[in-house]
């Protein structure tokens, strides 16, 4: 039901959370792409579901919980780093830089 | 197969294998403990000789017809290769084992005596010991490949041996030279062993000599080039020209190492080697005039070069080299229990003059050393006149010269005349027999000469030692001259081994060496020599050797002989010969300087420090740092280019799945 419009979705969700998390500098939006992306990918697992059985809806929690947890960790950092260096604007992040 | 005494035959290389190992801890834990070492070295030697009496007594007892091969464990199964380590016995290995058993415990008896204040005694007695055990598993070996370990074994001990007093540079140099020297041979050696293979497709004794007939085209070029490649492993170990110069150079280690080593055992190895492989040399005839040629002109050349050494030594060596030269004469003739014959009586007289010489150098090293001189104890020139201080040496000595230089009814004469008579027989089938029959003797001529020599100048006529020397000049302890005394009795009486039907004897030697020999004399051109042509070879033989005598006591006058310091540099052709006819000169010319040039020049300094360091170690180093500045630069530590490579990748590898 309804399978193709879902999937159609799902696509330009992933697409618009990529194309933040290129473009975007600020930590926080682009940590918000990264969500949208795997909600993105949530809403496949759905559609799929519809079809192919219950193990899709079964990801989706563990995706779910696995963003959450991301989610705690993920802020705790960003949280750390603007403690530390009052920003959040990852080009000034670069201490890996070779 | 039932048991028998023969069975203790793996005793026989394992105790003086025992010997090296204790004598060896002894070395380097305590190097002091003198008289432990020299009742290991010596009991380990005694007894082996006990057991291979032993086994030989079973041997003759039982008397088979094929040889008794003692299989322990496989060494090398790979594919068709199956290598075991396995010992023989035969009468040929058997004749080996008791002269190297036998003159070896003599001359390590005699060693406790001449080295009893050296300070590396221990090591010396290790060496010695391991030259033993490598020396055994040469004449035992069941197959080539084990026969080449102990090949190469004693090469090894010949090497530490020579450079014993390795603290001077030029003994050290020279053992150095006969390692090197005997690579050059080694490497004919396991050419041939490679050629054997791939043709017969076994490297045993017998399966090689049961099907070498079968495989081989007599006078082929298949077996003419495995037979020519063995002579040249012959030539290196056994000082055969081109490979001779090293044994005068070994003369630089301790006098009985010359003497074992030198002389008795390990230089024999070469004539052993043709004397086991008989058959094949029958095979290939142009071979066997190779090697009879060679050992013809060997004979002469080194003759030569003898007649002007000033160090006692020298001349000893250089006859040790010339009486190999007959031994290859004999062998190359097809005449293998001659040239056997000739190789266990060489080890009686040979061993007994360098441990004659050994005992001498060891008064005047002793009466130099008394008076803190610094004189040559080896020169000739600074002796003379020394029978009166050293009685026994001397009668002993002269039994020997007269041995060496065949004076019947010594036992020189008969190994010696049967070798020549065996030569000129064969001249009757091909001519150029005839050709290395007159070499041969003539080279008994100079023998005779240069050996009278050395002794008259040494023990007779004035001595020229020195007035404040003299006093301390005598003779060896009993430990040395005990051992001359054996070896006088065997030098003197050794011709009774093979004493010929010519002289009413049994030839013993022959018909005990006959499983080993008849295989191959049967491919042979039959050659008969008449009793009367043997009569009158013979009566040429004791005249030459006669006249080379009487014309040394005629031609040199020890009275007029200067000390070595005062002597006067040699002029003319006598220069020539005293500088060994330039071939050490003309071998540094053109064989060592171009070998050093080129790694000097080219392999050092081009190929090694432009290709390896410089492309390889250096270029490796470059490129890597190169390579790690770019994955460097591809680091800018902005996450967003990150994420923006992974997607590109993941577009990539996404279109490449979906196609």
């Amino acid at each position: 039901m309804l399978l193709g419009p879902s999937l159609a979705v799902a696509a330009v969700l992933f697409a618009i959370g990529v194309a933040g998390v290129l473009i975007r500098r600020n930590a926080i939006v682009i940590f918000m792409c990264v969500e949208l992306m795997l909600n993105a990918v949530n809403l496949t697992f759905i559609a799929f579901a519809q079809r192919l059985g219950v193990a899709g809806q079964i990801f989706v929690f563990f995706v779910m919980a696995v963003a959450a947890a991301e989610a705690a960790v993920g802020l705790a950092i960003i949280l750390a780093i603007y403690r530390h260096r009052e920003s959040i604007d990852l080009r000034d992040i670069n201490l890996l830089k070779g | 197969m039932t048991h028998t005494a023969m069975d203790l035959v793996w005793l026989i290389p394992i105790l003086p294998l025992l010997g090296f190992v204790l004598n060896g801890t002894l070395a380097l834990v305590r190097p002091a403990a003198k008289t432990a070492v020299s009742v290991i070295g010596v009991s380990v030697l005694v007894a082996a000789f006990a057991v291979a009496v032993v086994v030989v007594r079973a041997l003759v007892a039982a008397h088979p017809a094929a040889p008794v091969v003692f299989t322990y464990w496989q060494w090398m199964p790979v594919g068709t290769l199956q290598v075991n380590a396995a010992l023989q016995v035969d009468p040929l290995s058997a004749v080996m084992l008791l002269v190297v058993t036998g003159v070896g415990s003599l001359i390590h008896i005699f060693s406790v005596g001449y080295m009893r204040e050296d300070a590396g005694y221990a090591r010396y007695f290790a060496c010695l010991n391991l030259f033993v055990f490598f020396m055994l598993t040469l004449v035992l070996g069941a197959s080539f490949p084990v026969m080449f370990v102990g090949w190469e074994g004693v090469g090894l001990c010949s090497y530490l041996l020579i450079g014993f007093w390795f603290n001077e540079q030029i003994n050290a140099d020279a053992g150095k030279k006969a390692f090197i020297v005997n690579r050059i041979g080694d490497f004919g050696f396991l050419v041939a062993m490679l050629l054997l293979f791939q043709h017969a497709g076994s490297l045993d004794f017998t399966s090689v000599f049961g099907t070498a007939p079968t495989v081989f085209r007599a006078g082929g070029p298949v077996i003419t080039a495995i037979t020519l490649f063995l002579f040249l492993g012959c030539t290196g170990k056994s000082a055969q020209i081109p490979l001779y110069t090293w044994l005068p150079d070994a003369m630089q280690g301790p006098t009985p190492v010359s003497a074992l080593i030198h002389a008795a055992t390990m230089v024999t190895a070469g004539v052993y080697l043709v004397a086991r492989c008989n058959l094949l040399f029958a095979l290939a005839p142009i071979s066997s005039a190779v090697v009879a040629g060679i050992g013809a002109l060997t004979a002469l050349f080194a003759a030569t070069i003898a007649l002007k050494q000033w160090d006692i030594k020298r001349v000893l060596a250089y006859s040790t080299v010339s009486q190999l030269g007959y031994m290859f004469l004999g062998v190359g003739t097809g005449a293998t229990v001659a040239g056997i014959f000739h190789l266990a009586t060489h080890a009686f007289f040979k061993a007994l003059l360098f441990l004659g010489s050994g005992s001498v150098i060891y008064a005047m090293h002793h009466a130099y050393h008394a008076i803190h001189s610094h004189e040559d104890a080896q020169d000739m020139r600074n002796m003379g006149g020394l029978k009166d201080y050293l009685p026994w040496t001397w009668v002993l000595m002269w039994i020997a010269t007269l041995a060496i230089a065949g004076v019947p009814p010594l036992s020189g004469f008969f190994s010696k005349d049967e070798i020549l008579g065996a030569a000129f027989a064969r001249g009757g089938v091909q001519p150029v027999w005839y050709l290395f029959w007159a070499l041969g003797l003539a080279s008994a001529l100079l023998t005779a000469f240069y050996m009278t020599r050395l002794m008259r100048y040494t023990f007779h006529g004035p001595n020229r030692t020195g007035e404040p020397a003299r006093p301390h000049l005598h003779e060896a302890p009993w430990v040395m001259t005990g051992p001359l005394l054996a070896l006088g009795a065997l030098s003197a009486l050794g011709g009774v081994l093979n004493l010929p039907a010519l002289v009413g004897g049994g030839a013993r030697l022959e018909h005990w060496l006959a499983p080993v020999t008849e295989a191959g004399a049967a491919l042979l051109p039959a050659h008969e020599a008449s009793r009367g042509t043997e009569w009158a070879l013979i009566g040429v033989a004791v005249a030459v050797a006669l006249a080379g005598m009487v014309g040394a006591f005629r031609l040199l006058q020890p009275e007029a002989l200067l000390p070595a310091r005062l002597a006067p540099a040699e002029t003319g052709f006598a220069r020539v010969l005293w500088r060994k006819w330039y071939v050490d000169e003309l071998y540094d010319a053109v064989i060592v300087r171009p070998i050093q040039w080129l790694s000097r020049e080219v392999l050092w300094k081009i190929v090694d420090v432009r290709l390896v360091d410089g492309a390889g170690v250096n270029g490796a180093a470059a490129t890597s740092r190169a390579l790690g500045w770019i994955g460097s630069k591809l680091q800018t530590g902005q996450v967003g280019f990150y994420v923006a490579v992974f997607v590109a990748g993941v577009l990539v590898v996404l279109r490449l799945a979906a196609r």
